[in-house]
């Protein structure tokens, strides 16, 4: 299958020498929440994840808890968050992550092109694994969003060589055999999903889970593509951070992620 | 999705087979089942499923279960006619008693089976979602009997409510873990249970205690339950004229009791009558969906957040149902209704006063459906109806003080 138009953005960057940072933010966690997605932008993001919050999310770490709970209380829903991106000229590609009953409430072929119609790039659902996803991937293809599937360390050898064939826009590395949420150190585990998968595809491969500072961020990049940063963004949110201190915040990460390795 | 009753004149038609059957690799009853749960999970799930075909044609496995629910649990549990009851509807009515199971009610079957399986598979550890206590209660037990270390997830909102149980458990040697998020009572323990799952694969086993989450729970937990219908069958053919009763009537919350005797009559002409608490009654309120690792009847707003149930019974408070309660409900072989908070306490008194028996709230909600539908076309005079009567009460007694 040919690449997307978010595998191929990430696949020329990748490809141009640079490290893929893909910062996270629960959509309507606060009013403002769209002003951090721009300030992560304008510091050196390749793509965008936010979060549309579900009231049960089951892989994630309390911060992402507490952030989807502020969410739901401020009354927000998914086709609202949808709707504030609608024109909202972010100014990088944006992918979706929710569970998967949002997409099944909404209907797969509607919420797919609901995507589309906003400028959503991809999606991501972490309780959809592989055996499950058939059912959905064809909405996806139809409405041209690329639907990213995790691996994780314990994923066999065969399941890992079909989710990397299968993933679209790239393949999220799963560092740890856990949630969500900061950890002081990376994960054992991190390198070797990253080595394995990178054995089986070009794609763009991007590691997620417990990568909290610009250290762990060089560290997990090392034998990937790039990484995904989520908790640490948004216990910061929580704490009250502006889109300013939380763009600061993504441009050191971006900064380590420059220096040359090696 | 049908909520229509059984029309007498269909009473000779023969029962289509549906469901209650080994569900196949997906995990799939009809559209509902599946294995929705992150990739980190999925190989776990692979090596229960495993785990558990082969130990379930193991002839040493099942006799080890058959011998422990015999010495230990007390199965098999009577079925008991209740003559005085009956009297007063002019049906004849039934009880299957797991009220008398070792730890109060049938849960302890589903515990004991999973809790074997899960030595056999080498792990050391149990874990388990609570709401009211009484899995979690059992699931202790089992851990104590067979040398497991067991961790209880349980909301922190019900954990005040039931704080009775949350020292049983620990009297068991369990160790509770508060839950404080989301709304902080079952369906949060569940979510809580899983995410610890995630990161103890290895050593430890979720035991989860209805036919719910990801393949092969719903079908392995209905199979450890499918002993209430086997022993029922064949008590029931010692006691009734035409062998089978006209009805078979459980309350459902997540439906482990209610696919356990539905098991044992799904190939008969009886009908099967599952019991909802009005407040959670997701076959009968709820919209398709996925949740803790399944699609089926989820109470759910228009954009897919999960509502809170709200019934009187703890036990029933879960707002999805075992995705193979789905399937029978979208096939017909199984009519589901609903009961409210009062004519469910008005049933433990009344059950309590004329046959000396304590049921639990949740299994009132079954006996509900029998006084309400006796004498009507639901459950025509001279009618046989079988009620799983899945617990007993002595748990309830300080909350129905308060409330009578």
């Amino acid at each position: 299958m040919t690449a997307g138009p978010l595998e191929a953005h990430l696949r020329g960057r990748r490809d141009a020498g640079r490290a893929l940072l893909v910062p996270y933010v629960t959509g309507g966690v606060t009013a403002d929440w769209l002003d951090y997605a721009r300030a992560y932008a304008k510091a050196g993001a390749d793509a965008i994840e936010i979060g549309l919050p579900f009231s049960d999310p089951m892989l994630d770490g309390g911060t992402i808890q507490e952030a989807s709970d502020r969410a739901l209380s401020r009354g927000v829903t998914p086709g609202g968050l949808l709707e504030e991106l609608s024109g909202a000229n972010v100014g990088a590609p944006l992918i979706i992550m929710t569970y998967g009953n949002v997409v099944y409430r909404a209907g797969p072929e509607e919420f797919c092109k609901r995507l589309a119609e906003v400028g959503v790039a991809g999606l991501i659902m972490p309780d959809v694994p592989y055996d499950e996803v058939r059912g959905l991937s064809g909405a996806a293809l139809a409405a041209g969003i690329e639907l990213v599937l995790l691996a994780a360390p314990s994923t066999t050898a065969s399941r890992l060589e079909r989710i990397a064939a299968e993933s679209r826009g790239f393949v999220y590395g799963v560092t740890v055999m856990g949630t969500t949420g900061e950890r002081g150190a990376l994960a054992e585990s991190a390198g070797s999903v990253a080595v394995r998968l990178r054995e089986l595809t070009t794609k763009p491969v991007l590691m997620g889970f417990g990568i909290s500072t610009p250290a762990q961020a060089v560290e997990a990049a090392a034998h990937a593509d790039g990484v995904i940063v989520a908790s640490a963004l948004m216990r910061r949110v929580i704490e009250g951070a502006t889109p300013a201190e939380l763009g600061a915040d993504v441009l050191a990460i971006r900064q380590a992620l420059d220096v040359p390795q090696g | 999705m049908s909520l229509t009753l059984w029309n007498p004149e269909s009473r000779s038609a023969p029962p289509r087979r549906s469901g209650m059957d080994d569900p196949g690799s997906e995990g799939r009853f009809g559209r509902f089942g599946g294995r929705f749960v992150p990739e980190s999970l999925v190989p776990a799930c692979e090596e229960l499923e495993r785990g558990f075909r082969e130990a379930w044609a193991d002839p040493a496995f099942r006799a080890a279960l058959n011998q422990t629910l015999a010495l230990y649990a007390g199965r098999p549990t009577p079925v008991t006619p209740a003559a005085r009851l009956s009297a007063e509807l002019g049906v004849t009515l039934l009880l299957k008693r797991e009220d008398l199971a070792h730890t109060g009610s049938h849960k302890i079957n589903n515990v004991i089976g999973q809790a074997l399986l899960a030595r056999r598979m080498g792990k050391t550890h149990l874990l388990a979602e609570t709401g009211a206590g009484q899995h979690g209660v059992a699931t202790a037990t089992a851990g104590a009997l067979l040398g497991l270390d067991v961790t209880v997830f349980m909301g922190e909102r019900d954990m005040e409510r039931q704080q009775l149980n949350v020292f049983r458990m620990e009297l068991l040697g369990a160790r509770v873990v508060g839950v404080s998020s989301g709304s902080r009572t079952l369906k949060d323990a569940c979510n809580e249970a899983l995410r610890n799952w995630v990161g103890a694969v290895d050593d430890a086993h979720y035991c989860i205690g209805s036919v719910l989450g990801p393949h092969p729970y719903p079908w392995m937990v209905r199979e450890f339950q499918r002993v209430i219908g086997e022993e029922a069958r064949g008590q029931c053919a010692d006691l009734l004229t035409h062998g089978v009763p006209d009805v078979v009537v459980a309350c459902v919350g997540g439906g482990s009791n209610a696919a356990g005797v539905f098991a044992g009559f799904v190939d008969t002409s009886a009908r099967l009558v599952g019991v909802e608490p009005e407040g959670g009654a997701a076959v009968t309120f709820g919209q398709p969906g996925v949740l803790h690792g399944f699609q089926s009847y989820v109470l759910q707003d228009e954009s897919g957040q999960i509502l809170e149930a709200t019934s009187i019974s703890a036990g029933l408070d879960y707002p999805g149902v075992g995705p193979e309660h789905a399937h029978l409900a979208d096939t017909g072989r199984a009519s589901y209704v609903t009961m409210s908070d009062d004519e469910a306490v008005a049933a433990v008194s009344r059950l309590a006063r004329t046959e000396g028996i304590l049921p639990a709230l949740e299994s009132a909600h079954a006996v509900a459906w029998v006084l309400r539908a006796a004498g009507t076309a639901d459950l025509p005079s001279g009618s046989t109806v079988l009620v799983n009567l899945s617990g007993r009460g002595d748990k309830d007694a300080d909350q129905l003080a308060r409330l009578m």
